[in-house]
């Protein structure tokens, strides 16, 4: 198994983002990390990843479990390189989200919630992802892909195949210009 | 269309770059604010304004400034609530993707107003690429000295940092948002003690929506009064409107409050009219959590006087008749909507987005959603409708958080305007299938 | 201090008290129940919302009622506060709606339950409950755990009520157990298997109101109506040692604390809450382990109480201060 202990830079600016808040307040941090550790350890937090954080913070590991477990973008299981994150709720419901879904179902072979036998897919229905103006939309990683339709969606899932890499919230070059 | 205040400079080019937001007269209200103005001067202006939260709840800004307790020795804390998650609201995420400095230059403003020497934005975490673009507008003031130590070469200091969530709609209620910050589960405070007695770390605290601090540039700009004349009776100022749905032009508007909403369905100049020159059948007009409307009372109030977007026209009628502003997340249907399976959809939300601290909502929300189901699957019973109604009513005004309202009330409007639809659905499950919205395929097939 | 009248019985109170603890101060009818809240244990309560009262005026300042019903474990009393519990009729069918939802995922597995005959939810249901569910759909259920070697953890039985995540927190050293997931599916749990070990762990048995927690020493041995429960006390260097001995003949089937009518812990003489380390709860059972100091008091109207035992007095007495009955506007004409 592989060790895990951040990279040298992961690390430093863990311990930068500790120091943000008020002494005795690190804990403040632990949202931020776990998102970093996500990025780091294959894209789902692991108990072993999530004790490492609680060591690394100081804190007791189910204070870790306790947060990770309650938000929605923390993978406690194994999720392929992409995540393709569909919106479900409200707007992008009455505009077809349903049909994206379906559609995506089909063509990875997967039902939502499960990962494609090669690794690189998972497919999960979320809710609101604040993008209603433009609906239908689904996310991978940091990106929103917007006013789909399904030549869209097909596009997007071969290229996302040919690129072969995993997808994270975090890795994020530049912010996107507009 | 009135004068824009948030969005007038949405089409310069770079306007996310410092430059030309300083170029642009970015930046002049925390001038003016650090040299020319006392603290109290500026929370002075703001109640003047009559601004109020653009969050949802639409609460008085100046007066919920004035109530933050100001122990000697203790730091307060301003915290921004950008955690943007009410079904149909995307502005706030708008305004800080196209004008990034617009929300940090409020944000010190109105922490010099309120004296506080650090302060949060608290971003959701799905707006990651959002986060990115606010921190590089931090750096570039940071560089410009509009944010560290003496500020202008005033006494006054201040540190921005923003903070990322992880995914739950709960964190838009404010103590919740608060404890997620602590770096703890999301779950709601009971009250009292408020935050602006004990908010962040159990210090005084204001919890401030992105478009409230954003409004604050403007009316410490022009000032208070000037802010006030904008809009109609206490509905004062623009207000960023999220349209989407069934409509030909959705996006966000800025509007004056009390324009009239058949001008803004309608109009070309905002949401263009119904898609497909389809039937209008119904909006949701501030986020999932408040009541629906259909056509006819959501053109004109009860008492048959056109209806205006601001909180006191919204409102008119109460719940009977009425709705409410909210976020400003202006949901548009048409004539082929299920009024069921969007409800289905809508409580499918709610059940899923409940913290599960308090009874009523962890379990009331996953009951509603169940029986919704089972009328769209065809097995539902007349009495499933009064069982809904009365669930809801249960849940309503017992949970600590508003979120146990805002799970009741899209069920109690669906039913109150809507019965006839649910009883077609029970008597005749057949008609849910023809139903065009069920298995639409809205045209996604090709472009 | 402050004056509050709930269900027209008045009483003075010191700044700070909440609405429940003034309500328990009076006794008898006026208590709301409360299954989350437990006294012993800072910023416990406010979760299960059985308590919520409502306050027809805010205070002799600010005289407006308050628009929701509150939870009365959780919110201080002001001074002039008038609140209703047993006389508001609508009060009642929330509280009525609280102890449904409650129950719509509960297993009702009361036959079958160690609690049952001890648990306040039971007790609530019955005061409280309807006669038959209007929930038709599956229940939820998880896996039973054993959470250490003493405690077994029935997570489908749980009404979330934290109590035993704040003993975990407040009076043991290194807290391994807490909530899990979040919604309806909300869990006890140590998420990877993992042993609650801890001298006073125990004591999440007693604070659990149902048979979520429970101590399986004692695991389907006895229902608790067919024990006897003695006062007993040993010279324990860990605890008070001061218990309750749960016997049959010479036999002890079970050690607890000794707990008052709301089924909280005691206090021992020294003012400190009474609980009990793990040795005297789990491997003290033996009657020459104990001092035994007579029959407990148990409430009479309590199932345990059928056969034996010295009657609690009534809990009407007042604890603090008279209490003066203010009579109804009815009562006031008529004097007229």
């Amino acid at each position: 198994m592989k060790d895990i202990r951040f990279s040298e830079e992961s690390m430093a600016l863990v311990q930068r983002m500790m120091k943000r808040y008020p002494e005795g307040k690190h804990k403040s941090a632990l949202i931020p990390i776990l998102h970093i550790a996500q990025a780091e350890f294959d894209g789902w937090l692991s108990p072993e990843v999530m004790n490492y954080v609680a060591s690394v913070m100081n804190i007791q590991s189910i204070e870790v479990y306790e947060v990770a477990s309650f938000y929605s973008m923390f993978n406690l299981k194994p999720v392929g390189k992409c995540l393709i994150e569909v919106c479900r709720t409200s707007s992008c419901w009455l505009l077809g989200a349903e049909d994206v879904i379906r559609h995506l179902e089909k063509k990875l072979n997967i039902k939502v919630g499960e990962t494609s036998s090669d690794g690189m897919f998972t497919l999960k229905s979320v809710e609101c992802l604040g993008s209603c103006g433009t609906a239908p939309m689904l996310q991978v990683g940091a990106d929103y892909y917007e006013n789909l339709n399904l030549e869209k969606v097909d596009a997007l899932v071969s290229r996302l195949k040919s690129e072969g890499k995993r997808k994270t919230y975090t890795d994020l070059p530049e912010p996107r210009t507009l | 269309m009135g004068k824009k205040l948030l969005l007038k400079d949405d089409h310069i080019a770079g306007i996310q770059s410092y430059d030309v937001y300083r170029k642009n007269g970015g930046y002049a209200s925390v001038e003016k604010a650090v040299k020319t103005m006392t603290t109290e001067a500026v929370v002075e202006e703001v109640k003047k304004s009559g601004l109020r939260g653009r969050g949802g709840a639409g609460f008085p800004t100046g007066m919920k400034w004035s109530f933050l307790a100001k122990p000697p020795g203790i730091a307060r804390y301003l915290v921004c609530n950008a955690d943007e998650s009410e079904p149909g609201t995307f502005k706030d995420r708008y305004l800080m993707e196209r004008i990034p400095h617009l929300l940090i230059e409020g944000m010190i403003t109105s922490s010099y107003a309120l004296g506080a020497n650090t302060s949060y934005i608290y971003i959701r975490g799905e707006y990651y690429y959002v986060a990115r673009i606010l921190e590089k507008a931090i750096d570039e003031a940071y560089a410009n000295g509009w944010l560290g130590k003496n500020i202008l070469g005033s006494e006054y200091s201040l540190d921005l940092y923003v903070q990322i969530g992880a995914g739950a709609y709960i964190c838009g209620e404010e103590t919740a948002l608060l404890e997620s910050l602590e770096g703890k589960r999301g779950n709601p405070r009971i009250k009292p003690p408020f935050p602006a007695v004990a908010g962040l770390y159990g210090c005084p605290t204001v919890v401030n929506n992105v478009e409230t601090i954003a409004a604050v540039v403007p009316i410490v700009n022009d000032g208070g009064d000037e802010y006030a004349k904008i809009g109609i009776g206490k509905s004062t100022g623009t207000k960023l409107i999220s349209a989407s749905g069934h409509i030909n032009k959705p996006g966000v508007y800025e509007i004056d409050l009390g324009v009239p909403v058949e001008e803004f369905i309608f109009s070309d100049k905002y949401c263009g009219g119904i898609r497909g020159g389809k039937k209008f059948k119904a909006v949701v007009a501030g986020g999932s959590s408040v009541p629906i409307l259909p056509a006819d009372l959501i053109l004109k109030t009860a008492k048959g006087e056109p209806r205006l977007m601001s909180y006191e026209s919204l409102a008119d009628g109460g719940f009977a008749t009425g709705t409410m502003l909210g976020s400003g997340g202006f949901i548009v249907m048409d004539e082929d909507t299920s009024i069921v399976k969007n409800l289905w959809n809508f409580t499918r939300f709610y059940h899923h987005e409940s913290c599960g601290q308090c009874s009523p909502c962890r379990e009331g929300t996953g009951w509603m959603e169940k029986i919704l189901h089972r009328i769209l699957d065809g097995h539902g019973t007349m009495s499933d409708i009064d069982l809904l109604w009365d669930i809801q009513g249960k849940i309503e005004g017992k949970t600590i958080c508003p979120l146990g309202d805002a799970a009741a009330w899209p069920v109690a409007a669906a039913i109150r305007h809507f019965r006839s639809e649910f009883e077609e659905y029970i008597k005749n499950p057949k008609s849910i299938k023809d139903v065009k919205h069920y298995y639409r395929l809205n045209n996604l097939q090709s472009a | 201090m402050a004056k509050v009248t709930i269900d027209g019985h008045m009483i003075e109170v010191p700044d700070g008290t909440t609405i429940l603890q003034a309500a328990r101060m009076i006794g008898g009818d006026v208590v709301p129940p409360a299954m989350c809240y437990y006294s012993k244990l800072k910023t416990s309560g406010g979760y299960c919302r059985t308590c919520l009262v409502k306050v027809t005026k805010g205070s002799e300042k600010d005289p407006r009622p308050m628009p929701k019903p509150v939870a009365s474990c959780r919110t201080p009393v002001m001074d002039g506060m008038e609140v209703q519990n047993k006389t508001a009729p609508d009060l009642l069918e929330a509280r009525a709606g609280v102890v449904e939802f409650l129950l719509i995922n509960h297993p009702l597995d009361c036959p079958i339950c160690d609690q049952a005959g001890e648990c306040s939810l039971q007790d609530l249901a019955y005061e409280h409950g309807l006669s038959r569910t209007r929930y038709e759909f599956s229940r939820r259920t998880f896996q039973k755990i054993d959470i250490g070697e003493k405690i077994k953890l029935h997570m489908t039985r749980c009404i979330l009520c934290y109590r035993c995540v704040k003993v975990a927190e407040q009076i043991t050293d290194g807290r391994v157990h807490g909530v899990l997931n979040r919604g309806d599916v909300s869990e006890i749990s140590t998420y990877i298997s993992q042993a609650v070990d801890n001298d006073f762990s125990g004591n999440m048995i007693d604070v659990c109101p149902v048979g979520a927690l429970t101590d399986r020493t004692f695991r389907f041995k006895s229902r608790v109506w067919n024990v006897n429960p003695v006062d007993a006390h040993r010279d324990c260097p860990t605890c008070s040692g001061r218990v309750m001995l749960w016997m049959k003949g010479a036999e002890v089937f079970r050690v607890t604390a000794r707990k008052d009518e709301y089924a909280e812990v005691l206090d021992t003489p020294d003012g400190k809450p009474g609980w009990i380390c793990n040795t005297c709860r789990f491997d003290k059972k033996e009657t020459k382990d104990w001092i035994v100091d007579g029959p407990s008091k148990i409430d009479r109207h309590s199932v345990i109480s059928q056969n034996h035992y010295v009657l609690q007095e009534p809990a009407h007495k007042p604890l603090l201060n008279a209490v003066q009955a203010v009579p109804t506007s009815w009562q006031l004409e008529n004097k007229k």
